[in-house]
């Protein structure tokens, strides 16, 4: 029996609309499992990478310490990576935050607002993980192979994309799918 | 840090989620009883700051990028607020019916994805079952005919979204005191021919979560549950209303704490409370303190909070569903399954009524007003109110935002579900796999959305560390 290609998907700063653009594809999810096999993801329940996977996808930038060490391992488990939409390639929405200190951005989360409770604190338990001081788009962190740009690419542009990679290609997004906003 | 010795902490890590990574510490004492679970949300973002300075009319876009399960409703919450901030309190019935459309739209995708693609292989394999089955491609190995109906439901509010909306995620239609989109006539069609069966699967898919439901009786009924309060948007006479509304919130015994609260008094009747441990944020009926105001949204609250529903189909299922047996309120936390297909039903019969309705095609799409300095608007997202408060300065530009997403209400009880979970399933065992995936039963059926809050879609990986008293790892175990 022939081994099917392996895709792996991940998710760091973003909104999963990247993710939600791939289900986009209808009933082409029925075609697509028949052409690979779904390792990694948060779509199912596959926790480690057993063996490196041939096609990984990955949405958001890094925001915290534990977006870069998931990217970092995701990176070294995909023999070709791809930066799925526009946080992934410039950090997004997110990196607005970038233009502002990360203390006033907290301050004003958990310290100011209407609904605040004063005397409360921001939150700081080892539970959880420490933010980085910007919001960083994939390629700062780890090497990427294939950029697809949009806010989220379309349905269509992640079949191409991805089909063409099965097919041994390397993606050159014809104009009407090619979208940056 | 856990200092004290021979007790125990096991970390349930999540490292794929969506916008907000969740993870779930449990500490066990030295006979391993649970002493404490925690549900932390462990991503922060800063739409609250970051949303300052820029143009108010650019919000409805940018803000939605909090979350792409389910941008439409932060989109219109947005919108809404912003077109108190131009002086609009009333858009256009053709603009109001076009965003009421997309919205149901949005009800419909969102609860038909997480119900199907997420919670489904749970209910129909087992919380026991092999984790490589438990996901959608186990789903249509096994069960296929479902897995493409599943994808053509979503798909069909996917649709709605587009034709109202100009695309499927990250729409731009609406726009403060309006609407920019016109619905095309054929495309309406289309959506008209298809909806009838949409509505008949949908339906079949409801008759399925009861016929789980009355097998498992005594866990459906037991599993995570707990009496609570719970709030949701209702209509001036009391029916479901999922886009507008006034606020009500009903107690344990389901008497009414608060009614006909409107959406400028919010900061009467909520007040937030910030824990260190989470950067979700623990909402609660300020009249009632922390202890005792904390409450339930989302498709639960709905059904709960609601005196009717106004489309037949839809109230026909509260009814069934109120004499279930559950009693009333309804506490049981695996019942948010049911009653989010119930409002998918609802969503239908709305879309249905919509694309029948000639004001669609004709009328103003836009109304103008005296420019005011604050917007508040909420809607009842498929998680549950969602409030958005903007301030904007003479300069256009945004001085203040203050956001309440529908997960963030559920933040205690989420906690407390997964509390009474691990107290019940893991207290003096063998942590397994299967036992894990009950954790994420419990939490799954809230369909968090943390962050926006962040929302997984799929199964959300685990990692279990159990760990020495001084920190040290002493075994790993993995779902795989």
């Amino acid at each position: 029996m022939v081994r099917k290609p392996k895709l792996a998907t991940c998710s760091l700063a973003g909104c999963f609309g990247c993710h939600m653009s791939l289900l986009d594809i209808d009933e082409k999810l029925l075609d697509l499992i028949e052409l690979i096999d779904l390792d990694k993801s948060p779509l199912n329940d596959k926790k480690e990478f057993d063996q490196i996977v041939d096609i990984g996808l990955v949405e958001g930038g890094c925001s915290s310490e534990h977006n870069v060490h998931v990217l970092k391992n995701f990176r070294k488990n995909c023999r070709i990576l791809v930066a799925v939409g526009a946080c992934a390639l410039t950090g997004g929405v997110p990196s607005f935050r970038n233009m502002i200190s990360l203390t006033s951005c907290l301050e004003e989360a958990y310290t100011q607002g209407p609904t605040h409770i004063s005397g409360g604190e921001i939150p700081d338990d080892p539970d959880l993980p420490r933010l980085l001081d910007r919001v960083y788009p994939c390629h700062e962190v780890v090497k990427i192979d294939h950029f697809l740009p949009g806010c989220p690419p379309s349905a269509d542009a992640i079949w191409f994309f991805v089909t063409e990679l099965l097919a041994g290609r390397s993606p050159r997004l014809p104009p009407s799918l090619l979208k940056y906003e | 840090m856990d200092s004290v010795p021979h007790r125990r902490k096991i970390i349930i890590d999540p490292v794929t989620r969506v916008e907000g990574h969740g993870k779930v510490t449990i500490r066990l004492d030295e006979k391993g009883q649970v002493e404490q679970a925690r549900f932390h949300v462990v991503e922060f973002r800063g739409f609250e700051k970051f949303i300052q300075g820029r143009p108010f009319r650019e919000v409805p876009v940018v803000i939605q990028r909090l979350c792409g399960i389910c941008p439409v409703s932060h989109h219109l919450c947005a919108a809404k607020a912003m077109d108190k901030v131009i002086g609009v309190d009333r858009v256009p019935v053709r603009a109001d019916k076009m965003r009421r459309l997309m919205h149901h739209g949005q009800i419909l995708q969102s609860n038909a994805l997480h119900f199907f693609h997420l919670a489904s292989p749970d209910l129909l394999f087992g919380f026991d079952s092999p984790a490589a089955q438990r996901n959608i491609v186990g789903l249509a190995q096994r069960y296929p005919e479902l897995a493409k109906r599943a994808i053509l439901i979503r798909s069909f509010g996917q649709e709605v979204i587009a034709a109202t909306g100009g695309r499927k995620i990250h729409t731009n239609s609406a726009i403060p005191g309006g609407f920019n989109q016109q619905l095309d006539a054929s495309r309406r069609d289309e959506l008209r021919q298809k909806v009838d069966q949409i509505l008949g699967w949908t339906q079949e898919a409801l008759e399925l979560c009861q016929t789980i439901a009355r097998e498992d009786w005594k866990r459906h009924s037991e599993f995570g549950s707990f009496p609570s309060s719970y709030m949701s948007l209702v209509g001036t006479d009391g029916a479901m209303d999922l886009y507008d509304g006034w606020l009500r919130a009903i107690d344990r015994e389901g008497k009414i704490i608060f009614d006909g609260v409107k959406p400028e008094q919010y900061c009467d009747v909520l007040v937030e409370e910030v824990r260190s441990w989470s950067y979700m944020k623990f909402p609660h009926i300020r009249s009632l303190g922390k202890e005792e105001g904390w409450y339930r949204v989302g498709p639960l609250a709905q059904i709960n909070c609601c005196s009717h529903i106004a489309t037949p189909l839809a109230e026909q299922e509260r009814q069934r569903f109120l004499k279930a047996g559950w009693g009333y309120p309804v506490h049981a936390t695996l019942a948010y399954h049911w009653a989010r297909i119930i409002c998918m039903i609802h969503a239908l019969e709305v879309i249905h009524t919509f694309l029948n309705d000639a004001d669609l095609l004709q009328g103003e799409l836009v109304a103008k007003g005296i420019r005011r300095k604050e917007g508040i608007a909420w809607i009842e997202a498929p998680r549950g109110t969602l409030f958005h408060h903007y301030t904007v300065g003479e300069d256009d530009l945004v001085k203040s935002a203050n956001l309440i997403v529908s997960t963030t209400s559920n933040n205690e009880a989420l906690n407390r579900s997964v509390t009474k979970v691990a107290e019940d399933y893991l207290s003096g065992q063998e942590i397994t796999e299967g036992l894990l995936n009950h954790v994420e039963v419990a939490i799954r059926a809230y369909d968090p959305c943390l962050s926006c809050a962040t929302h997984a879609i799929g199964k959300m990986p685990l990692v279990a560390i159990l760990e020495g008293p001084d920190g040290q790892e002493l075994t790993r175990r993995y779902r795989v």
